[in-house]
């Protein structure tokens, strides 16, 4: 045979090896066509299709600017910055983080049908939808656009930072997808538990409000604190950078950042301690 | 591990937990709290299932597979064979790398593509040549390997007009053979198959016997094949193993693996009580002590062995015209033969054993399961004993020149033709 040969061990303890990355590259192109499918059939037979990427968060976005912009008079901290924009510059990364979220976490549940039957990297499994839900969110920039050209407001030179806190959303959300789906496949009551437990989050990230509004409340220990929740710092960091006129939160950006890796890495260690189990499970 | 080798499994045993009969609260306050400590209870029950520590003879414990040792060498077909619930698939998901084993060890050298079921991810929405990238990369394929060979697939599969239409539009074969054909492709150097041959028609599953042979015929390819179809093991094999009870019972020849489960296993195909004659079917007239059936040629029964059937019977009464009765059945219900014979004719039975064999000759029984039952009878008018479906067999189909196939029909005779040209 003209492949060189490697023999593999099947063994009681196999799969404790924290990440088998030259196997995940022999299976690229598995995790792409996953993404495909997720990304293709979502919308099919759909009246609207792929609007419905844009309408989701432009509903929030609404919402939000009358309930907390409006009635509860709640101030950007940004001189100048409408509140719909101010809404729009944290709606559209939530979505994204808690849409990739639930659905990485409900991943292994839904595709039980798959894995018992036939041998690949457990792992892409909940890392499909991360990249599948990247595509809506793609999409969803285009309502970003169009708000903050209703209202003239033009992004000022901090917007090439905006990568930064995107990888923080994404290694948080895959770190939480990992936890949470191979959690789930366990114990179901983590699906139900997920249901209202991620919308939840979202009130305490600061999406409605802005994170200096903690600052000044409770002081800068308890703000540092409030940044090892990864969303503070993906969410604040996402907006500063469309924002004219303030400097990058650099300091809660690194916290949330090694937060996020945190969960990123147990994450994985998790999954792969648990992933021999999935099939008996299931 | 030596280089000649495929497959090495050492000691493999795996165990299942199994939930034991919950008590239940007869009273409110008991249900009370048996639903506050429920949660507990569960998470428990749960966690357990992945245990790794086994402790020998516990009540809850279902040993799926035990002490299972066997080694394969390069460009062997296995067949493993076994009742359900002998640890059939939990050997092939084991193998596969689906499960993992509660102790012992595996060792295999090469790519493996396991196909447990064909057409795994499948998705309806998506059309037929997308379902071929997103199985075929799930079985391990790469997208460069699936582009090379995707005519190929498509020419296999024969639906090459619908290649464009969402799967869900399908027919159920349709689909069958879209997915077999993808699985036909993948070229690994072990591949291991779980009864995939049991689907679509009979035409396609020749062509899938067909390209089976082709992988393991010259290419070096190791096979292991799973099956209750016992002419394809017969077909496809060099070697079987037969599994009973999640042990290894047997390891030999094909043929020998399938005479021993004909013999020791299907269907308990022989009735023997020599040892224990009270505990032998029958009454205080008559007792079968021993029902048996074997191959007339050969040692497996086919179309072409025929059968000789033996019964050993302990007779209590004396002086009667015995006489017994065989009523062979398939599993149609449809009664193949009924035909009786004397034991003794002049009135003088004796006490002690009778020993009565026959024979059906080959090319009578089709290919199929059979019943026997037996009645023993006195003086042509009262029945001693009945016993109904006392022994049951499998004739398998074997593969020739002329009879590439299995065929319809209770019977498969060999009739000779005469053909004369009459003229116009």
């Amino acid at each position: 045979m003209s492949r060189k040969e490697k023999s593999i061990v099947i063994e009681p303890t196999t799969g404790s090896k924290i990440f088998n990355i030259e196997e995940l590259v022999r299976y690229k192109d598995l995790l792409y066509y996953m993404v495909l499918r997720d990304v293709t059939v979502l919308y099919k037979q759909t009246i609207l299709g792929f609007t419905w990427a844009v309408i989701t968060p432009l509903f929030q976005i609404i919402i939000f600017s009358v309930v907390f912009g409006y009635l509860a008079g709640i101030k950007p901290d940004v001189a100048g910055m409408p509140y719909p924009v101010f809404s729009s510059l944290a709606v559209i990364p939530w979505t994204y983080f808690s849409n990739s979220v639930s659905a990485s976490g409900s991943s292994l549940i839904n595709t039980s049908s798959i894995f018992t039957k036939v041998y690949f990297p457990r792992i892409i499994i909940p890392l499909t939808p991360i990249f599948s839900k990247f595509v809506d969110f793609l999409i969803s920039i285009i309502i970003l656009i169009g708000i903050m050209v209703y209202f003239k407001y033009l992004p000022g030179t901090n917007v090439v930072f905006v990568l930064i806190p995107l990888l923080i959303i994404i290694i948080t959300a895959s770190g939480m997808g990992f936890w949470l789906s191979a959690l789930a496949v366990q114990y179901r009551d983590f699906k139900f538990a997920m249901t209202f437990m991620i919308p939840l989050l979202m009130y305490i990230a600061p999406v409605t409000f802005p994170a200096t509004l903690v600052l000044e409340k409770f002081g800068s220990t308890l703000y540092h604190a409030y940044a090892l929740y990864p969303m503070v710092g993906a969410v604040e960091g996402f907006r500063t950078a469309f924002a004219v006129g303030k400097e990058m939160p650099w300091d809660i950006i690194t916290i949330s950042f090694l937060s996020s890796l945190i969960i990123f890495f147990t994450g994985i260690w998790y999954f792969r301690k648990m992933e021999k189990y999935f099939a008996d499970v299931a | 591990m030596d280089n000649s080798l495929a497959i090495k499994v050492d000691n493999l045993s795996k165990v299942y937990k199994i939930g034991l009969k919950e008590q239940k609260q007869e009273t409110l306050v008991g249900s009370i709290i048996d639903s506050i400590k429920k949660p507990i209870k569960n998470f428990r029950r749960i966690s357990r299932v992945r245990q790794s520590e086994i402790q020998q003879e516990n009540a809850d414990q279902f040993w799926a597979l035990k002490n299972v040792s066997f080694e394969l060498s390069k460009g062997e077909v296995l067949g493993v064979i076994g009742k359900n619930g002998a640890g059939k698939s939990t050997l092939l998901k084991l193998l596969s790398r689906i499960t993992y084993p509660s102790t012992g060890r595996i060792e295999s050298m090469g790519k493996i593509a396991s196909l447990l079921e064909v057409g795994t991810g499948f998705n309806p929405e998506l059309t037929g040549r997308e379902n071929i990238f997103l199985n075929g990369t799930i079985l391990g394929l790469s997208k460069k390997e699936i582009d090379e060979r995707f005519s190929e697939i498509v020419k296999f599969s024969g639906i090459e007009k619908f290649i464009e239409t969402p799967v869900k539009r399908y027919s159920s074969g349709m689909k069958v053979r879209l997915a077999f054909a993808v699985a036909a492709h993948l070229e690994p150097d072990i591949l291991i198959i779980d009864e995939v041959l049991a689907v679509g028609d009979a035409e396609f599953q020749r062509k899938c016997i067909g390209k089976m042979q082709e992988i393991s015929d010259g290419t070096g390819r190791t096979v292991l094949f799973v099956s209750h179809n016992m002419a394809a093991v017969k077909a496809l094999c060099t070697r079987g193993i037969v599994l009973k009870g999640g042990e290894k019972v047997f390891d030999g020849s094909q043929n020998a693996a399938i005479n021993y489960y004909q013999a020791h296993l299907d269907n308990a195909a022989n009735l023997d009580y020599i040892d224990d004659i009270s505990k032998a079917p029958g009454n205080e007239n008559v007792r079968i002590v021993n029902f048996s059936i074997k191959p007339l040629d050969g040692d497996i029964i086919s179309i072409k062995s025929g059968v000789r059937f033996e019964v050993l019977l302990y007779n209590f009464v004396l002086g009667a015209n015995l006489d017994i009765t065989y009523e062979l059945r398939n599993s149609e219900e449809i009664i193949v033969f009924h035909t009786g014979n004397y034991i003794t004719t002049t009135n003088n039975s004796r006490k002690g054993f009778y020993r009565i064999a026959s024979e059906i000759p080959s090319h009578l029984l089709n290919s199929g399961l059979y019943f026997f039952s037996i009645i023993v009878g006195q003086n042509q008018k009262t029945a001693l004993f009945k016993g109904r479906d006392m022994v049951s067999f499998e004739v398998i189909h074997e593969a020739s020149e002329n009879h590439t196939r299995e065929l319809p029909g209770v019977i498969s005779p060999i009739l000779s033709f005469n053909t004369i040209y009459q003229g116009e």
